[in-house]
């Protein structure tokens, strides 16, 4: 829809109700994520407006030794931990599934993609029962390997479209001039479908760090991950101390985003090339 | 290309014997390499994904406590008639097996399986218990009746009769509100006792709810983003893809921040004089609609956006050009291209909505919880795992119907395209 010098009067009407309700859509979307960030810097003790004034107490209370210190600890040892796990086996099944047709093909794939689908509680239980069971509850391990699990389908998908674009003559060319597979697989395949791959990654890790239905079942305070002490102290008291740490995982997404974008670029510009 | 490949090949394998055999073999080489290359995810995902949750979901059906605890019991009164009270044998088998549960937790699992038929049986366990004699010179069943008069009575035979079998619809029917008559077939459990079928209405609303506003806010904007120049909509898409790689707990926190009484909504409506008291604007519907469409809006924009973007403006022109109305162009000629989009849009949000937990249980009242939350709370409260199981297993069940769906609105979309 674009405004034309012979537009009518409506048509300039309906084009700038439509202009500002996109508008208004534009705010509704980035409103939550901006009123936080100066609440961080409050030094009062409730999360509200007008600010009382500007401190960074909150700062140093999230990053003093304590709960939220301990938590973003754990956080920063399980969610690297579940990344590549979910990466090696995602990237794995994914060259896998491209390199030919077997029987069931498409039934393995709904199941490599199942984990997102399945509503989180259900897992959480379902690994609750059974971690217990073999005694991986409240244990590092048995959260690495929920959120790996959890990880692994955007890892999957991911180099998974990669390699949709990815030429296989390469592979029969290095091949043919005698090298090994994996050599192939590591000179050739792996250098064009890295984009992919850490893409891939870069979900699995960002699930992970925003990880709480599942830990909350399967950890003990002590794995006690920066979700779940987001999920309590929004429960229970909620201070400034949350916007702090909510401004540092705001920033943390604008570098997802932006280490998001040049993956983007550099695969887009890696199928041009070609 | 594999197949291709093996299409290419009958010419010259008629003319060299052997190589369409060596041709077989490669082909088949390279199946079992992709399968081995495939099989450690799967593995690794049936362990710790696939047998996790049918575990669970047999729990619904699960009725193994009596059995295990009373085996003999069990056995002998799935032959009990149920008119009178059962055989001596049936007695001093219990009597056996109810002294011998004190050992290994037996106790408490049946007397936790036994309160679903009647909250008073673990009592009535515990006190015959603190009666019952080693041996006895009466026959047990006088023994029994002696120490209770409820041992008297067929009704709480027939409740352990109920609980014998290995498994049961019970929780499954209950999750359904429906429970089994005294002759055995299914009816409505009473008015007032009925929660579970609520629950599921109120999940099906809060979904359709959150995607239809999803829809009505993300299509305006994924249109917009669409036809905008690159540059331009880059920059805005920023505004949908910060959000989306916020955590969502951030985002929660945002919601309470900005909808509480003493709130930033509240203290600009006041300011600008439209309100004169604080509106409850969270820990009610109110703000879990807020915060799910904030959560699932970019759910819905960016499958929008990507079928929009492919849409060539040519036909709407063709059409204005040929007379109609911009608007008519725009709803005939327009909209009905974008159609595998919303469907895809739509049914993601609403797969994602239904199985919401962490937002309601934040910003919700207690009216506002929906499936999820009484399996966490099943599971983790009252340790009723057979109705946790049982809603899970229908909650399951919906979305991966719902998720069928999708895909095959999804494949047929790539079969459109190409």
């Amino acid at each position: 829809m674009s405004l034309q010098p012979y537009s009518s009067p409506i048509e300039r009407i309906w084009y700038w109700t439509f202009r500002g309700f996109c508008a208004l859509v534009l705010l509704f979307l980035m409103i939550p994520v901006l009123v936080i960030i100066p609440l961080s810097f409050s030094s009062g003790s409730f999360l509200t407006y007008p600010l009382p004034g500007f401190s960074l107490h909150w700062y140093k209370t999230i990053f003093s030794a304590g709960p939220w210190l301990d938590s973003l600890k754990n956080s920063l040892i399980v969610a690297p931990l579940a990344t590549l796990l979910a990466m090696a086996f995602g990237t794995l099944a994914a060259v896998g599934l491209n390199k030919a047709d077997f029987p069931g093909k498409s039934f393995i794939l709904a199941l490599l993609i199942s984990p997102m689908i399945v509503p989180l509680v259900i897992v959480a239980v379902g690994m609750y029962f059974f971690f217990a069971q073999i005694g991986l509850l409240n244990s590092y391990a048995g959260l690495v390997l929920a959120h790996a699990v959890l990880g692994v389908p955007f890892v999957v998908i991911t180099v998974n479209a990669t390699l949709q674009g990815f030429d296989y003559n390469q592979v029969r060319a290095g091949a043919s001039l005698g090298a090994h597979p994996l050599r192939v697989f590591f000179t050739i395949v792996l250098p064009q479908i890295i984009p992919g791959v850490a893409s891939g990654g870069l979900f699995a890790f960002a699930t992970s760090f925003d990880e709480v239905v599942v830990a909350l079942f399967i950890a003990s305070p002590t794995e006690r991950t920066l979700p779940m002490q987001m999920f309590s102290g929004i429960r229970e008291n909620i201070s400034p101390a949350i916007a702090a740490m909510a401004t540092i995982m705001i920033l943390l997404s604008v570098l997802l985003l932006l280490v998001m974008e040049m993956l983007r670029r550099r695969s887009e510009k890696m199928r041009i090339n070609r | 290309m594999t197949s291709a490949l093996a299409m290419s090949q009958p010419a010259i394998s008629e003319k060299v014997p052997g190589l369409k055999a060596q041709l077989r073999r490669a082909e088949r080489l390279r199946k079992l390499k992709a399968i081995a290359l495939v099989a450690p995810l799967a593995i690794f995902l049936v362990i710790a994904f696939v047998i996790p949750i049918s575990n669970m979901l047999w729990r619904s059906v699960d009725n193994s406590e009596v059995m295990q605890v009373m085996p003999e019991t069990a056995r002998l009164l799935t032959e009990w008639d149920g008119k009178d009270l059962p055989s001596e044998a049936v007695f001093s088998v219990f009597a056996q097996e109810l002294r011998d549960s004190r050992t290994g937790g037996g106790l408490g699992r049946i007397g936790r399986r036994l309160n679903y038929e009647d909250p008073t049986f673990r009592t009535l366990l515990t006190q015959t218990l603190r009666t019952l004699p080693a041996t006895t010179e009466k026959t047990w069943s006088e023994t029994l009746q002696s120490i209770h008069p409820r041992w008297s009575e067929t009704d709480t035979w027939l409740a352990l009769q109920r609980a014998a079998p290995a498994t049961t619809d019970r929780y499954l029917l209950a999750a359904l509100d429906l429970q089994r008559g005294s002759d055995g077939s299914i009816e409505r459990i009473d008015e007032n006792q009925r929660v579970y079928q609520q629950v599921f209405v109120r999940t099906l609303v809060i979904a359709g709810g959150v995607t239809l506003i999803c829809l009505l806010m993300g299509f305006p904007l994924a249109y917009l983003l669409a036809t905008l120049p690159t540059s331009q909509s880059n920059l805005l898409m920023i505004f949908v893809l910060l959000p989306f790689w916020t955590s969502l707990l951030v985002r929660t926190a945002a919601w309470i921040v900005l909808l509480q009484s003493g709130g930033l909504v509240n203290t600009t409506l006041m300011t600008l004089g439209l309100i004169e008291s604080p509106l409850q604007l969270v820990f009610n519907r109110i703000g879990v609609f807020f915060a799910m469409v904030h959560i699932l809006l970019p759910f819905m924009i960016l499958p929008l956006y990507s079928v929009m973007k492919g849409i060539s403006p040519v036909y709407q022109r063709a059409a204005t050009s040929l007379g109609a109305h911009p608007f008519a162009a725009f709803w005939q000629i327009y909209v009905p291209q974008t159609l595998s989009g919303v469907a895809a849009g739509t049914i993601l949000v609403f797969i994602m909505a239904i199985g919401y937990y962490i937002t309601p249980a934040l910003v919700g009242g207690p009216s506002d919880q929906m499936v999820s939350y009484f399996v966490a709370y099943y599971t983790n409260t009252t340790n009723n795992w057979g109705m946790a199981a049982a809603l899970g297993t229908f909650l399951l069940i919906a979305t991966l119907l719902l998720y069928l769906v999708y895909h095959k609105l999804v494949n047929q979309k790539q079969l459109i395209r190409n």
